[in-house]
């Protein structure tokens, strides 16, 4: 087990895209990190260069001690979980756990054994004489868990771990993956394009556009204070309220509304600048009644979230997005005011947060 | 569609295109009439002939008796069968199995992740061999062979050097193997394209060399392809005749390969009726080996 490292990690493809742009980063031993971004974004990318896939054009990655940049993939003592999870279809479930072991000349009864072992653990016991094809997709993860789980590699890398699994399972697993990476205590960075699995599982997460890192941090802090709009707009399983506003005096003019300047930012603002209001949907508060500093509108549409419904607000031709708890929905059409929890609501100014 | 899900085997209906026995019929009998008349016909007529002393020239041309079993027997019995069959084993084996699967799989390998001009230009010289036609090539390998005006030997500097004389197997195989492993290449540079490259990537994270990648991941995955090649070209080289366009079968029958050896029998020797029995034997041993890797095909990995 151990900590990776990232130092000025640059990947250039041949044809000059830049596919990873200087990247600094350190994931700490036994960290459960995600590489979150929108595709094409670098985040595969970064994934394969930790592992040795692809080879870096410039910096260096150092994974414990050792600055393996320039080392073969079978000798950097990491393990790797991919997409369509790469088990060899001609060999049984044991034999496919056991491959890395068989590579590294572990006696066959000792590699059989620990096969078995971690096969156990994963639930697999009573499908140690299956070949993949017999198993289904839920089954074949585990397969490839288990796979990396006997190399006791250094550090464990996924590439989108979840994604050919069905949305019900998806589920499960996500709980399942997230409670094995806590008892192994494995420095573990896995790849996903689903903000709602990178909330969910990291304990800290990257956010990725065009080869760059736009924020690092914690689930919390990235869903609660995006540090540019582009994460802003990423994050989220609704999306973030993001208006085009104006400082005036004390106030904020935003969709023809007058709100308070948020606490965070006071004094730091100046007079007539344009800005970027950005507040989620989930931190404000519905209101039938008209209140102070607050979007008001007209309800347009209503969508069902479960626990709680989406309303659209229509402010001077502008959209403004609230959630509202069951059972007090608005009706269509009537008149309705959304109030910014103070302490929630962001200000952007050229793209950054203020 | 309600009957159509509750019997699954009902979904593929004997009649799918809705024609109707007699319609369906008509529109294979031409092709079924070409193949009757040029495949059937002729096999048919090649073992009659095999149990008559039918010959090109002379009494037994005019009036064929029928001989019963004596042309097989006289064929196994014969030592120019048995050297043929020999050297058809060598050629197989040299030219075929080891030549063209080797080289054209080797050829597929080292070219699969590259683009660009090297590519195009082996893969174009490589089935240049294969597309022209064997008068012409047979043609530049005499050229190419010949003891005083040859370019080989003027290459390597030994003039005289007679390879179609010294060498004839060695000659055959070579030209055999240069001029049919564009079929192999191209087949297994296919299937190697269908290789997951995870499962390479996966088999490299492990630490794998590029042996145990081949033998782990590569060849269980074109295994398929493999047989399916080896049975195609065992075939074509066993029946190959264009080793006599470069020599003949001799000398002194060291190169005479069973088709060949047919061909000298039958056609130069004249004793049409042999020469057809050993074509039956030849059909036989098709036949054995064609069996053989279908077998293989059919066994699951």
């Amino acid at each position: 087990m151990a900590a990776i490292e990232l130092k000025g990690l640059t990947k250039v493809y041949p044809g000059g895209v830049k596919a990873l742009d200087s990247l600094d980063l350190e994931i700490p031993d036994g960290e459960f990190f995600a590489l979150l971004g929108p595709s094409g974004c670098g985040k595969t990318t970064l994934l394969r260069t930790i592992a040795g896939l692809e080879t870096a054009t410039g910096g260096a990655i150092v994974i414990g001690d050792r600055d393996v940049t320039g080392v073969q993939p079978g000798a950097r003592d990491v393990a790797m979980v991919f997409q369509d999870y790469a088990l060899f279809p001609h060999m049984d479930v044991t034999d496919n756990i056991a491959y890395p072991l068989r590579i590294k000349k572990v006696a066959k009864a000792a590699r059989a054994e620990k096969a078995r072992e971690v096969g156990e653990r994963l639930g697999l016991a009573h499908l140690m004489d299956r070949r993949p094809g017999q198993l289904s997709g839920g089954q074949q993860q585990r397969v490839a868990l288990a796979r990396v789980m006997a190399t006791q590699a250094q550090a464990f890398l996924f590439d989108e771990p979840l994604s050919n699994l069905d949305a019900r399972l998806r589920l499960e697993a996500r709980t399942f993956l997230k409670k094995l990476q806590r008892e192994l205590g494995v420095t573990t960075v896995f790849v996903t394009h689903d903000q709602a699995e990178a909330l969910a599982m990291a304990d800290r997460m990257a956010v990725m556009e065009n080869g760059l890192i736009r924020q690092i941090g914690t689930p919390a802090e990235v869903f609660q204070r995006p540090a540019n709009t582009f994460v802003a707009s990423f994050i989220g399983s609704t999306p973030m309220n993001l208006l085009d506003g104006q400082v005036r005096g004390e106030r904020l003019e935003v969709a023809g509304c007058k709100l308070p300047v948020p606490s965070s930012v006071e004094g730091r603002l100046s007079e007539g600048e344009q800005i970027v209001y950005g507040v989620r949907p989930e931190y404000m508060t519905y209101s039938a009644e008209p209140v102070e500093g607050a979007f008001g509108g007209r309800v347009s549409i209503m969508e069902n979230l479960g626990a709680a419904h989406l309303v659209t607000l229509e402010v001077n031709d502008t959209l403004v997005q609230v959630v509202v708890p069951e059972g007090s929905e608005p009706p269509l059409g009537a008149e309705g005011f959304a109030v910014p929890k103070d302490g929630r609501a962001l200000v952007y100014r050229d793209g950054n947060v203020v | 569609m309600a009957q159509a899900t509750s019997h699954p085997k009902a979904r593929y209906s004997a009649d799918a295109a809705g024609l109707g026995t007699p319609r369906a019929a008509a529109f294979i009998a031409p092709a079924m009439a070409l193949i009757a008349v040029f495949l059937v016909f002729p096999a048919l007529w090649v073992i009659y002939l095999g149990l008559t002393n039918y010959r090109l020239t002379g009494l037994a041309a005019a009036e064929p008796q029928f001989v019963g079993l004596d042309n097989f027997v006289k064929a196994v019995s014969d030592e120019g069968f048995w050297n043929s069959a020999w050297l058809t084993v060598q050629f197989v084996l040299g030219s075929a199995v080891i030549g063209q699967v080797v080289l054209g799989f080797t050829i597929a390998w080292l070219l699969r992740d590259r683009q660009g001009p090297l590519k195009r230009v082996v893969e174009g010289l490589v089935i240049l061999a294969w597309i022209l036609p064997g008068a012409v090539v047979s043609f530049l390998w005499i050229a190419l062979l010949d003891r005083d005006g040859g370019t080989l030997n003027a290459l390597l500097g030994i003039p005289g050097f007679a390879w179609l004389l010294d060498h004839p197997m060695l000659s055959i195989i070579i030209f055999n193997t240069w001029r049919g492993t564009a079929f192999s290449m191209m087949l297994y540079g296919a299937a190697l394209g269908n290789v997951p490259p995870s499962h390479l990537e996966s088999a490299r994270l492990a630490g794998a060399s590029g042996w145990q990648q081949l033998r782990d991941v590569v060849f269980p995955h074109i295994r398929g392809h493999i047989l399916t090649n080896l049975l195609l070209i065992s075939l074509w080289t066993f029946n190959d005749f264009t080793p006599f366009l470069l020599t003949a079968g001799g000398p002194d029958h060291k190169s005479e390969v069973l088709a060949v050896h047919v061909y000298n029998v039958a056609l130069r020797g004249g004793e049409l009726g042999f020469g057809a029995a050993v074509s039956t034997i030849i059909l036989l041993i098709n036949l054995v080996v064609a069996v053989f890797y279908l077998r293989l095909l059919r066994r699951k990995s």
